[in-house]
């Protein structure tokens, strides 16, 4: 390989660690297929699965260039019909055509034949005619997003060890991947808290986002250093370089082990102060992470990757199996289940009615609303958690409640359901507890309210702080504002902890503040009852609470509420930090 | 088998616009329709070959037509360059 210049680039950290790897370029996500030989039987299937494709590529082709020639004119609509030629390309009509019948799979063909023209079109000297490869390229992705049903799905296509650069990571594209060979993330887009980031947390993997142009600047194979603790991603490094981060990792191999220790003992304060550490999970293979950090129990078990990458809803027995899996094997511990978590826009595939697109999903049908609106996907789910509850211990927690009165027509509904069970004589827990997460402002306003008839409350703070702060946590732009000491959100929790306790309930928090070390002791000082993070936060938290004692917190807490200044506080929660993590 | 050449007129070549005109008039002939520049031949028919062309303001082209209406595709190619699209 030629060598190739050595980049640094600045991200935002988004999970520790440090990993050195070969690129895995999902740029052209979709452009990148692996190739599937197919029988000639099939060959005619496919070619019929790919002539649909195209028509739906036209029809939505149609649909946006009638939009723009109502909105932009007339002059505007002529430019589509470029692209609507380029559908009708002989080149795409006859020629891939031609190769599936030779015995490959539609979107390898069509891959391989807009290679060959996206090729020629970078030969070409004029920049003007070389840039419409562009438009090839939208075409092709266009007909590919159809082909695949919407969903990319390469990341299951990954075959040696490499560092995943892309420019989003989504649910639907990390699900199918393959854990064991995906060594890192680095992407162009997104925050602390996205997606990419709370996945790569739950593997236990470096992942450093928001480096703007990566997709752009390092190449398929590039050797890629991931400094995933200070959001550094180097592409092609130097020798140096490279003997300078083994080092590094050697060194945290060792703190790692030393973190283990700390496993089997109570998370519990200088002055014998107990809460409780839990862990996050996404799907069923991470509980094997969870117990080996030593988590007390599972404080929120995501259920959305039932629902990815598929053409159907997820049947009652497919929710109770993968919820008595965990529950049985996390016992004697208890598992927090969140219903789903999703958007219209999520689950449109899968069959449902009146779902329209939303300008705004983050205020849309999502999470409870989707739920109550269409209670039929909502008891399916609430009858395998309630089954599955007769073999572990199962809690049930409501995501994005936004006052009592959704409580109440949730459990109005999950009422329904035990009655039906009862009736069937299936067995599941009758002292459920069932608990509201807290992530919506207005919920946390009237948290008292709340917690007089949940269980228990759980506090989301990644949405509750892009709610309160009005900042989308994954634009660039403005991801510096999402700010989880701002007093606003300091006053929040403490509302909602002590309306918690006012009301004998416990409260513990889920959100990606409960797992920065930074804002630990705030949390304690403020009454948390449990903390649940990813199973790698576990020991770090636990180290921190194990150093502190529930009185120095309290002060602590007392003084930043007082405090108007905010460098003021994060000062004070800076210091107290470092003193913390070093006893 | 019909052959002409033909000069690229309008300001920006062959471009999006020009190349879909193109596409537009040879699919209404049965004749296989070949354009040619230096020593690269395209399908008439096909959008992206024709830009893949990169013909220029003032290149020069050679047009190849073979079939039973191979006269009147011809013509009606070497018409469009001469008016120049309809563009300056």
């Amino acid at each position: 390989m030629p060598d190739r210049k050595t980049l640094i680039l600045q991200g935002i950290a988004a999970s520790p660690g440090i990993v050195i790897g070969k690129a895995f370029l999902m740029e052209d996500e979709e452009l990148c297929l692996v190739q599937k030989e197919i029988s000639k039987e099939d060959a005619k299937k496919e070619v019929i699965r790919f002539r649909e494709a195209i028509s739906k590529t036209r029809a939505e082709m149609i649909a946006t260039q009638e939009k723009i020639y109502k909105t932009l004119g007339k002059e505007y609509a002529r430019l589509s019909d470029a692209y609507l030629l380029i559908l009708e390309d002989p080149l795409i009509t006859r020629d891939v055509i031609k190769k599936i019948a030779e015995g490959v799979n539609a979107e390898y063909a069509l891959f391989r034949i807009l290679e060959k023209v996206i090729h020629s079109f970078e030969m070409i000297d004029d920049e003007y005619f070389r840039e419409r490869k562009h438009d090839i390229q939208d075409v092709g992705k266009k007909i590919l997003r159809h082909l695949l049903g919407k969903e990319r799905r390469v990341l299951a296509d990954i075959t040696s060890e490499s560092v995943i650069v892309a420019h989003n990571l989504t649910p639907a594209d990390t699900i199918s991947m393959r854990e064991n060979l995906v060594k890192g993330f680095t992407t162009d887009i997104g925050g602390r808290t996205s997606h990419t980031a709370i996945v790569a947390q739950g593997l236990e993997i470096p992942a450093v986002v928001g480096l703007r142009n990566i997709t752009g600047q390092a190449r398929e194979g590039d050797v890629i250093i991931v400094d995933g603790n200070q959001g550094i991603v180097i592409v092609n490094p130097t020798a140096e370089m490279l003997e300078n981060y083994r080092r590094e990792q050697e060194i945290q191999l060792a703190q790692i082990r030393e973190l283990e220790k700390l496993r089997d003992l109570p998370a519990q304060t200088t002055d014998s102060h107990r809460v409780t550490i839990a862990a996050n999970i996404d799907n069923p293979e991470e509980v094997k992470s969870v117990l080996s950090h030593g988590a007390e129990g599972i404080g929120l078990y995501r259920t959305e990757f039932l629902y990815f990458n598929r053409s159907t809803l997820p049947t009652e027995d497919e929710h109770y199996e993968n919820y008595r899996r965990v529950a049985q094997k996390m016992l004697p511990y208890s598992v927090i289940i969140r219903t789903i978590d999703l958007g219209g826009d999520k689950l449109s595939h899968l069959g449902l009615e009146g779902i329209t697109v939303e300008n705004n999903p983050f205020l849309g049908l999502r999470a409870i609303r989707l739920c109550l609106k269409y209670p039929s996907i909502f008891k399916t789910q609430l009858r395998g958690i309630l089954r599955a509850s007769a073999e572990g211990r199962i809690r049930l927690m409501y995501p994005m409640i936004s006052g009592i009165y959704e409580l109440r027509a949730a459990n109005k509904i999950l009422e329904e359901t035990k009655d039906e069970l009862r009736r069937e004589g299936k067995k599941f827990d009758e002292n459920i507890e069932v608990g509201a997460m807290i992530e919506v402002p207005s919920a946390a306003l009237t948290a008292d309210l709340i917690a007089r008839e949940a269980d228990f409350l759980s506090i989301g703070t990644n949405d509750l702080i892009q709610y309160t702060l009005a900042v989308d946590r994954v634009n660039e732009n403005v991801a510096s504002l999402y700010e989880p000491l701002h007093l606003a959100i300091l006053r929040l929790l403490k509302t909602v902890v002590d309306a918690s306790h006012n009301a004998g309930k416990w409260v513990g928090m889920c959100g990606e503040m409960a797992a920065d070390t930074n804002f630990t002791m705030v949390l304690v000082g403020i009454g948390l009852n449990e903390f649940s993070v990813s199973p790698a936060q576990v020991p770090k938290i636990k180290k921190i609470i194990r150093n502190i004692s529930l009185l120095e917190a309290k002060a602590l807490v007392t003084e930043i509420l007082n405090s108007t200044e905010r460098e003021v506080i994060i000062q004070k929660i800076k210091r107290r930090e470092f003193k913390g993590t070093n006893i | 088998m019909q052959e002409r050449t033909a000069l690229v007129r309008n300001k920006l070549g062959l471009h999006a616009r020009p190349a879909a005109l193109m596409v537009q008039a040879a699919a209404r002939f049965k004749s296989r329709i070949k354009i040619l520049k230096d020593d690269q031949e395209v399908d008439g028919k096909s959008i992206m070959g024709l830009m893949t062309l990169a013909a220029a303001h003032g290149a020069n082209v050679r047009i190849m037509a073979e079939g039973d209406d191979e006269i009147d595709a011809a013509n009606a190619i070497v018409a469009l360059f001469e008016t120049g699209f309809g563009e300056e």
